[in-house]
């Protein structure tokens, strides 16, 4: 809603000195969003003066147009001496040719600044010293009318005469501010002039008058007939105003307002009609009465039935849909958007004007389904004072006659009534407890009764009816914040509550911060991608049909048809992130994210239990089994360079090696060991993947990426991701340590080389040889691979580093090497091994 | 080879001249190796001063007192100088080798690749600290959300303009009731159906909006919420919890404002305002010097609040006569926008691993 200032002014007597913007606080502070304050003419700098044509010449050009040569009187104080005339003028170039003898024009003089910084000065052209312009409205900022310059009435409407140096910033309303205010959904009596200048009385203590004076009548019909035949129409008000003389131009102040407030000027009687839904927030509908043929009724739509809107779109309605209809059938979508047969013409004479209140919700569907947003069905759909709408009535027609010349028939239908606004019963303490600020009883009638209601005080108890504008008041709760933005919330003191002693975040959300500070620490760069997905993504990632990562949830409004699912893998977001960092520059990649992901559910409905009560245990377990799985992955590519070369020569590629060591560290993030066992996985290297287990529970895999994944997605060579479930992860967490005695006793270290068949993997002779070693063993490393040489072919040497140490003694040699020994026995048990004697 | 006892000349002339070898050899040494050269060849078991030692058994009684006593302040001489030319030596030669030995400390070095976590995710743990240290919990739910919770039970209802498909993803069929959670108040809730009272939450997470993806909205962001539901809670409460969190998100002078506004799951709702840290209001009505973080309106607007909603708390199963609570919720990007000057939202989200890097440490 686009306020001026000024129109604002006509009802609440503001101080002479308040801009727009010193309101504007006031209103923000009261709950009113002003997005802005626009300060209208304020570029705009004078001398800019009425002036009187006194002569012109027309002056064809080369280029085909043809100028005028004018001779202007800008009144004492600005006109120069002239040959022709003695009281002087000024002489000035026009391009225009909508003027005559004897027009006042407005001319802005050297040293004048107009819209956009345009400096006037006097300056040759055509052969001219052009003294000076005749202004277009566009040049002074108050229009976009560039087809002519303006000419100003002779008479203003209050009788006084302009003549040649007046100022007229007045009568074109140069200079104002206007409030754009963004109007929440629950003060739709906000989206009038009315409604902010009521607003701004009551939060400044000022003086209010209301443009809506009359009360509503009762139903009468002596006007033309009015069915009401559905409950979603309370009230239709409808005057007939007869004989009105179409070729009449809005007035400017009235153009110039509804400009100021964002519309369009139209046709005098279009204007009056938004003229007065701007001034009292009642939307009004001008009929053709001409075109009408028999009563109108109020009604559902039929299925199928169709409307030609006042946009020439043909609308296909809803049974849903609230029709206003005469024989002939739909004549308007009620509260939307007229239609075409009964629209206003070059030629109407005889207007209808409708004044009805409709159902919000009911238009609000309609909006919607139409997808017709209207000014309108912006204040229906939001709710409209019934109580406005006899007034509102009558104020266009009363316009309608002063301006337009037309009759207001006497004869008048008032069908339906206002209806009763709900009273509510609150306790006198209610403001006070939940605003957490002691307001006493007296100043909350006051408050409430400045605000329209009606309060009756019983006992502890206040009985509050509202007014008919405020539609918001209707729980006790609501009452309160009426209360509170009356007091302001400025005056509410800031108390912090004592919570309950906590105990901090939970284990699983302290282990998921361990998780990912360990990547980071460890140098993976976490990114966010957005969680969709495509079918097409995981056949590029060779996901097989049966696969649970098949198992997409789709959208039905998905932001784009090529992302359409819910991610199951968190991979294709980084691979696209990765190709996105090297068409960047940026190589050598490291990267991990942590978020859900989604896999179809049990595909059954999620009910919509009643909001009265807690729903039952059966609804909420309902809701429950509704729901995707949506477990929390982490994941993470390698790519480029792990450690690029430096000054030194070394450095290291990035791959299998970085995901495999990022798994044995998220599992040492949380305090377990992640076992590594070779799987195959699409899209991991069939060779080169591993499942990752805690516990023998699998949370995931890690390796290098298949080849074709690697081409298919353009990484880069050899890289190498990870995917783990990280909820997986996080409940095999240990709850609490123990922490072992450290022996003060040697150590005995024994070095040993076994050989076994290539297949056989290290992690299980490595496991064959701390079964052997016994408890003695304190640690074992692998040091060496080795192939070829002495060593048979298929078989390859393994050599270990054994630590041995007793919690009690130092261990002699016999004991050492009998625990070596005994190590070297079980994995040639198991596997083969043969300690290499070479 | 001779036996030594009979090479030996024990003349008092000839162990002086034999101490003064050994004296001159150790002097003339240059290096910790040439010492030990000189050390065995002239204080060696084998060394002549050595080899007079031994003999001096082989002399008369009279000249064997003589000559020990000679030998034995030959040897202590000899000794004497050792113990001193290899303190010189070891001091000359650390002395050069610590010179040979500089390095340029500015040499690139590093013990991991630079890793970071998103800024989005650090600033959720630093909001997160600060309502666990008030005694506060985290709670969490799912993104894929039951329409019940994600606006029913808010107080939502079916004909709210945000239910359409032009505002929320929704989960196909639409049938099924199934959205993209558009805040994170479903975590609220859900947490009032299944947490004893009093409840004391925020619950951050991943919200979805059919929103547009330009410098100032995306489609995915993140949101902080809080919910505070006990006996006795009013406004006040509110502007307590909301005055500590901006307070330790953007230091003590931070000044801010509640502004009333409409929620349907709160009532009386407001909008929280921060003053604007750029131009401390300073840009208001003055176009010379024109506030880009603010606007020009001196107030930046950070979250929606209010008391909550008693029909919230009915369709959640908690008595309004006896508890009530308020909520607010503030967008993570949108902080992160003013708290650390990103400019543009797109960045938070295409994985530059340079956006995710650009805050380190403390300045987080």
């Amino acid at each position: 809603m686009r306020a001026p200032l000024s129109w604002l002014a006509e009802y609440v007597d503001l101080p002479q000195a308040m801009n727009g913007r010193e309101l504007s606080e006031v209103l923000i502070r009261a709950g009113l969003e002003v997005e802005t304050v626009d300060e209208v003419g304020a570029d705009v700098s004078g001398p800019i003066v009425v002036g009187q044509i006194l002569a012109f010449v027309d002056e064809p050009q080369k280029n085909g147009k043809v100028i005028r040569w004018v001779q202007v009187d800008v009144g004492p104080n600005h006109n120069q001496p002239h040959e022709a005339y003695p009281a002087g003028c000024r002489s000035v170039i026009c391009g225009a040719h909508n003027f005559a003898v004897g027009d006042l024009v407005v001319v802005s003089l050297p040293g004048a600044v107009l819209a956009g910084g345009f400096e006037i000065a006097a300056r040759k052209t055509y052969g001219h010293v052009s003294d000076g312009m005749i202004c277009a409205e566009d040049e002074l900022g108050i229009g976009n009318d560039h087809s002519g310059i303006i000419v100003l009435p002779k008479v203003l409407d209050d009788g006084t005469a302009l003549k040649p140096g007046d100022d007229p910033a007045e009568v074109l309303v140069l200079r104002d501010d206007v409030l754009d205010i963004d109007v929440s959904p629950d003060i739709g009596y906000c989206l009038s002039i009315r409604g902010l200048a009521r607003e701004a009385a009551q939060n400044l203590g000022l003086k209010f008058t209301d443009v809506v004076a009359l009360s509503t009548p009762a139903a009468k019909s002596d006007g033309y007939p009015v069915e009401l035949a559905d409950p979603a129409c309370p009230l239709f008000v409808a005057l007939s105003v007869t004989g009105i003389d179409p070729s009449r131009p809005t007035p400017r102040w009235m153009a110039r307002r509804l400009v100021m407030s964002g519309m369009r000027s139209i046709s005098l009687a279009v204007d009056i009609t938004n003229y007065v839904m701007l001034e009292t927030g009642q939307p009004l509908h001008a009929y053709d009465a001409s075109r009408l043929s028999g009563p109108i009724v109020v009604r559902k739509a039929r299925a199928g039935e169709k409307l030609v809107t006042l946009d020439d779109q043909t609308r296909v309605l809803d049974a849903a849909d609230l029709l206003i209809t005469d024989d002939t059938g739909a004549i308007g979508l009620a509260g939307v958007m007229g239609g075409q047969t009964t629209e206003l013409g070059e030629a109407t004479t005889e207007v209808l004007i409708e004044a009805a209140n409709f159902d919000s919700a009911t238009i609000s569907r309609t909006l919607r389904r139409h997808n017709l947003p209207s000014e309108a069905s912006k204040r229906f759909h939001r709710g409209v004072d019934a109580g406005a709408a006899y007034s509102a009535a009558h104020l266009a027609a009363k316009l309608l006659v002063e301006l337009a010349g037309g009759t207001l028939a006497a004869a008048e239908t008032v069908a339906g009534r206002v209806p009763d606004s709900p009273s509510q019963v609150i306790s006198v303490d209610l403001p006070s407890q939940i605003l957490g600020v002691e307001v006493a009883t007296d100043r909350v009638v006051e408050i409430l009764t400045v605000s329209g209601c009606q309060v009756r005080v019983a006992g502890t108890e206040l009985t509050l009816t509202p007014p008919s504008w405020r539609l918001d008041l209707r729980d006790p709760y609501d009452y309160v914040e009426e209360v509170g933005r009356k007091i302001g919330f400025d005056k509410i003191p800031s108390i912090v509550p004592p919570a309950p002693v906590g105990s901090g975040l939970t284990r699983e959300q302290r282990a998921r911060r361990a998780v990912g500070r360990a990547a980071a620490a460890a140098g993976f760069v976490e990114v966010l991608t957005f969680p969709f997905a495509s079918a097409e993504d995981l056949d590029k990632m060779g996901v097989p049909a049966q696969d649970s990562r098949r198992s997409l949830v789709r959208l039905a409004n998905p932001l784009a048809e090529t992302q359409p699912h819910l991610r199951t893998s968190i991979l294709p977001g980084l691979f696209a992130a990765i190709g996105r960092n090297t068409s960047r520059g940026n190589d050598d990649l490291a990267l991990y994210e942590t978020g859900s992901v989604f896999f179809a559910g049990s595909g059954k409905s999620a009910p919509i239990p009643g909001v009265a009560h807690r729903p039952t245990e059966q609804e909420l377990a309902e809701i429950a089994s509704a729901m995707p799985v949506q477990p929390r992955h982490l994941a993470a590519v390698v790519a480029g360079k792990w450690r690029r070369p430096g000054w030194d020569g070394t450095g290291e590629s990035a791959g299998w090696r970085q995901a495999f060591a990022l798994a044995d560290l998220l599992g040492a993030a949380v305090g377990v060991t992640v076992k590594r066992l070779a799987a195959e996985q699409m899209p991991w290297h069939p060779g080169r993947c591993a499942e990752l287990s805690v516990n023998g529970i699998a949370i995931g895999f890690a390796g290098e990426l298949h080849p074709a994944v690697i081409a298919e997605f353009g990484l880069p060579e050899r890289a190498a991701a990870l995917e783990i479930d990280l909820d997986l992860l996080v409940v095999t967490a240990p709850v609490n340590g123990s922490i072992l005695p450290v022996s003060g006793h040697p150590v005995a270290k024994e070095d040993v080389a076994v050989v076994v068949p290539e297949a056989v993997d290290v992690a299980q002779v490595q496991a064959a040889l701390v079964a052997g070693a016994g408890e003695l063993l304190e640690s074992i490393a692998l040091f060496d691979v080795f192939t070829g040489g002495q060593v048979p072919a298929g078989h390859k040497s393994l050599a270990f580093a054994l630590r041995f140490r007793a919690a009690d003694r130092t261990l002699t040699d016999a004991e050492t090497s009998a625990a070596r020994d005994a190590a070297v026995a079980v994995a040639g048990q198991r596997w083969g091994a043969v300690l290499r004697s070479f | 080879m001779p036996g030594p006892e009979s090479q030996a000349d024990l003349s008092p002339e000839s162990i002086d001249s034999l101490a003064s070898a050994a004296l001159a050899a150790f002097a003339g040494a240059g290096s910790s190796a040439e010492l030990k050269e000189a050390r065995l060849a002239h204080s060696g078991d084998r060394s002549p001063l050595a080899l007079a030692n031994r003999a001096i058994g082989t002399l008369p009684g009279p000249q064997r007192k003589e000559a020990g006593q000679l030998l034995g302040s030959a040897r202590a001489r000899v000794a004497t100088a050792l113990t001193a030319r290899e303190v010189e030596i070891n001091t000359e030669e650390l002395v050069s080798r610590l010179v040979a030995e500089r390095i340029d400390v500015t040499l690139p070095v590093e013990l991991t690749p630079e890793g970071a976590q998103h800024p989005i995710t650090a600033l959720i743990e630093k909001l997160s600290d600060i309502f666990t240290a008030m005694g506060w919990q985290i709670a969490e739910g799912p993104e894929v959300e039951a329409e019940w919770l994600n606006f029913d039970a808010l107080n939502i209802g079916a004909d709210h303009p945000a239910r359409t498909t032009s505002d929320t993803l929704f989960v196909e069929p639409l049938e099924n009731h199934l959205v993209l959670r558009t805040h994170t108040s479903p975590v609220q809730a859900r947490s009032m159906l299944t947490r004893d009272l009093p409840i004391y939450i925020v619950c951050p997470g991943k919200v979805y909006r059919a929103d547009e993806f330009d410098a100032t909205h995306v489609p995915v962001f993140h949101q902080i919420e809080g919910l505070c539901i006990d006996k006795g809670i009013s406004l006040a409460h509110l502007k307590g919890t909301l005055d500590h969190l901006a307070k330790t998100m953007f230091g003590e002078g931070i000044e801010t404002r509640m502004r009333p506004h409409y929620f349907p799951f709160t009532e009386p709702s407001a909008e929280v305002d921060l003053k604007c840290f750029v131009c401390h209001g300073e840009s208001v009505g003055n176009p010379d010097a024109p506030c880009r973080t603010c606007k020009s309106q001196g107030w930046i607007e950070w979250g929606g609040c209010g008391v909550v909603n008693p029909r919230v708390l009915t369709a959640c199963g908690i008595d309004p006569e006896i508890y009530s609570g308020f909520a607010f919720g503030m967008g993570i990007e949108r902080t992160l926008m003013f708290r650390n000057n990103a400019a543009d939202m797109r960045d938070m989200v295409e994985g530059d691993v340079r956006f995710s890097r650009s805050l380190k440490g403390m300045a987080r």
